[in-house]
């Protein structure tokens, strides 16, 4: 059913495409549409649209599968209210909580998406080397590209020289966060010194919360990913991604045993960490009297303050999280949502090269909860997200996300092994050799 | 529009290609002498049947069967390698045993409640009202009664109001709150609770039935001749509903071992709540491990076998006594 019907599509937008063409239309910089779909080479793609202006009438549908939802979701749906203005071109999007279902038996099955939100690099690179992905070198201007984004962010869409996913969108990881009328003192230098601070007025020092459904346990993996990034630095970070590094490496364990500390010392215990959704989490910071002095988490987390928190832009700020080891000062970690295309499509051609443009990421920055995958959006609403924006860029160190560059197998079992901490930190011994034979397996080719 | 055609499509065609069938096979009966006619006309009539059987039954059990002697993208031969892993990983043991616990727990509780429903109902006015109560959670989803019961079960700390209504009376009662989900002991049995609630009302509906098929003659000639209540239920009702409650514990027992909605909206399978169909699906889905997916399918199909055995073998007797 679905080869026919997207030919169909590609026949009809040349059809159009050549109507526009004749009508004198500007220099279409999209590549001559009816070649796309049957050959793909790499010679069919033009040079790339800067902007939504120059993509001209196309016309047809592109279906887009991802995980955003409610606001997430709106912010999507405005980014792409532009370009299907322009090209009227329809985005059939769809948004679920089981896109690795969803992709999974699509790849086996080959009934996918045209574009697609992935679960994570680990992920990308699975369905790249099936073949599934299209390699995005064809499709967009790959110096203007790389020329745009962060080195990190180009490397890490790359599997094996291939360009395989964009960023359209990031989010700086492990900043503190604390009610501007609780903590009123400088930032700590460093981890000692944040920890030697008293929990005055509040019951304690920190706020977690784990909970999120399929995925519980995430916001704690970051908190490891922190300190091993700043205790142990980045050949270990990599290693440790890398599956070289053995979970019960002293290492490792120290940085459980850190974030131990942490969970001791935290708003209402085990219990309340696991049952309490993560967007939740910093609520506790603006009650009266506050229930906790700081919250880690990324820079998203400023929606959920006003949303869940009923906290006020001005109530709340943050601060980066502070070194531990002075040889690996200036550390950072983040992620981003990755961006695949699975049909080479005229309309997929298309849209992928508006998401990527410094214009379109600018949609979503202004509504806020978000960073862009291209530095040359600099206009951020709010001075924390242009703080966060220039902590991105000024990074002396960054490192993406260990957990989501894992195989799902091992991110999945490092979720879980959070959840066990958080529970029964005296069973730490158990859940790290447990990690180390869900490592042996799961990066097992 | 194009749902409209494919709806009448549907609606005339089905009924045109059986009959259509049905002509043909009448017609390629010619070249078959006529004494031997009426003995393929059924072979003939089943195989369509036959056909869709085979194609999305056996060809993918066979198909299953093999990926889980395969690696995990079912390309090279691994031997047993992934049972080994189905019978020595920690976390498909746990599974193992929740799914006994499963079995065991939501099959008698389940039942047992629904006999018992069934039974008292049977006497009171409001029967058909009370009824319909006890079988509306069967109308809700399992995504949806997931939801449901994480409210129910909500947990707040101590000393903050509880949005949970469990939480909400141990807290009025002097207690402290409960993490009755996630708390690595009451996991299991909170969610069979939740499978509880949703399938009683089937059984009842099922065991109310074959109830009132009972004569009422007979139950009135055990009480003339001195039987009391519990005699009557004891040596009449309980032995003429067996086939009924056999029939029904098949199901439950098969809805225990397929069990994986309530756990996957609810914990994913974490704090010790995992089951073999969510193991089975994160296997599949989350770590590309065709292979151990495909393992743990054999292995609820075999564990499930026995008990469709067994049923098949009551049914083909009961028919031999009628």
């Amino acid at each position: 059913m679905r080869v026919p019907r997207s030919r169909w599509l590609a026949l009809s937008a040349a059809g159009s495409l050549l109507a526009a063409a004749c009508a004198g239309g500007s220099a279409t910089p999209v590549p001559p549409a009816g070649s796309a779909p049957v050959d793909g080479s790499p010679g069919a793609s033009g040079p790339t649209a800067s902007g939504p202006a120059a993509t001209g009438a196309i016309g047809g549908s592109v279906s887009v599968i991802g995980t955003w939802g409610g606001d997430e979701e709106e912010a999507f749906r405005a980014m792409i209210a532009p370009f299907e203005a322009e090209t009227g071109i329809t985005v059939e999007y769809t948004g679920t909580r089981d896109l690795n279902a969803v992709l999974t038996t699509g790849v086996a099955s080959g009934i996918l998406p045209d574009l697609a939100g992935l679960p994570g690099p680990g992920q990308m690179a699975e369905f790249a080397d099936r073949g599934a992905l299209v390699d995005l070198g064809t499709v967009l201007d790959v110096d203007e590209y790389t020329e745009q984004t962060a080195p990190a962010f180009v490397e890490l869409g790359t599997v094996e020289g291939q360009l395989s996913g964009v960023f359209i969108k990031s989010a700086v990881k492990g900043f503190i966060w604390y009610d501007v009328e609780q903590f009123t003192g400088e930032a700590p230098a460093t981890w000692e010194d944040l920890q030697a601070l008293p929990n005055d007025p509040a019951d304690s020092k920190w706020c977690v919360a784990v909970e999120s459904e399929a995925a519980s346990g995430w916001p704690g993996t970051d908190w490891i990913e922190d300190f091993v990034l700043r205790q142990s630095g980045p050949e270990v970070y990599d290693a440790w991604v890398a599956g070289e590094q053995a979970w019960t490496s002293p290492e490792i364990r120290g940085a459980f045993e850190a974030f131990g500390e942490v969970v001791a010392n935290s708003f209402g215990g085990p219990d309340y960490i696991l049952n309490t959704p993560f967007g939740e989490g910093g609520n506790p910071l603006f009650e009266e009297p506050p229930g906790c002095l700081f919250h880690h988490q990324a820079s998203f987390i400023t929606s959920f303050f006003q949303e869940q928190g009923g906290a006020a832009p001005e109530d709340y700020d943050f601060f980066p999280f502070p070194d531990i080891n002075p040889e690996f000062a200036g550390s950072l970690t983040g992620a981003g949502d990755l961006f695949g295309m699975f049909n080479d499509t005229p309309q997929s051609r298309a849209l992928m090269n508006y998401l990527v443009t410094p214009e379109a990421q600018q949609i979503w920055v202004d509504i806020g909860g978000a960073l862009s995958g291209n530095r040359e959006v600099t206009e951020y609403p709010d001075e924390i997200s242009q703080r966060s924006a220039e902590a991105l860029v000024n990074a002396e160190i960054f490192r993406f996300d260990a957990s989501d560059l894992m195989p799902e197998a091992m991110n999945n079992a490092f979720w879980s092994a959070i959840l066990q901490y958080v529970q029964t930190p005296g069973d730490l011994d158990r859940i790290l050799t447990e990690l180390d034979a869900t490592q042996e397996s799961a990066y097992a080719e | 529009m194009s749902d409209l055609v494919m709806a009448a499509v549907v609606v005339v065609g089905i009924p045109a290609a059986l009959v259509g069938y049905i002509l043909g096979v009448e017609f390629v009966l010619r070249i078959f002498p006529q004494q031997r006619r009426s003995k393929v006309r059924p072979w003939l009539w089943i195989l369509p049947a036959g056909l869709f059987v085979f194609v999305f039954l056996i060809y993918p059990a066979i198909g299953t069967l093999i990926d889980s002697f395969k690696d995990r993208r079912s390309e090279d031969f691994v031997g047993l390698a992934n049972y080994e892993y189905v019978f020595t990983n920690r976390d498909v043991i746990g599974a193992i045993g929740n799914n006994v616990l499963w079995l065991i727990l939501f099959t008698a509780l389940t039942v047992g409640f629904g006999l018992a429903i069934a039974i008292l109902l049977d006497r009171v006015r409001y029967e058909s009202a009370a009824k319909s109560v006890v079988f509306l959670p069967m109308a809700i989803s399992f995504v949806a009664a997931g939801v449901i019961w994480s409210v129910v079960y909500a947990y707040d700390p101590p000393g903050s109001s509880q949005t949970g209504p469990l939480n909400a009376i141990v807290t009025g009662l002097g207690g402290n709150p409960v993490s009755w989900l996630r708390n690595g002991s009451t996991g299991t049995y909170a969610l069979i609770v939740i499978g509880v609630w949703m399938w009683t009302g089937f059984c009842m509906v099922i065991l109310s039935a074959g109830l009132k098929g009972i004569s009422v003659e007979l139950l009135e000639a055990a009480r003339v001749d001195g039987a009391n209540e519990w005699h009557v239920f004891r040596h009449i009702i309980l032995p003429l509903l067996m086939p009924t409650i056999a029939v029904v514990s098949t199901t439950m027992i098969i809805i225990a071992l397929k069990a994986f909605d309530i756990v996957y909206v609810t914990t994913n399978g974490n704090f010790g709540t995992d089951v073999l169909a969510n193991r089975m699906y994160n296997e599949l889905f989350n770590f590309s491990q065709f292979g151990r997916a495909a393992a743990i399918a054999i292995v609820l199909m075999l564990a499930i076998t026995p008990i469709l055995v067994a049923n098949v073998r009551r049914f083909r007797e009961q028919e031999a006594i009628r």
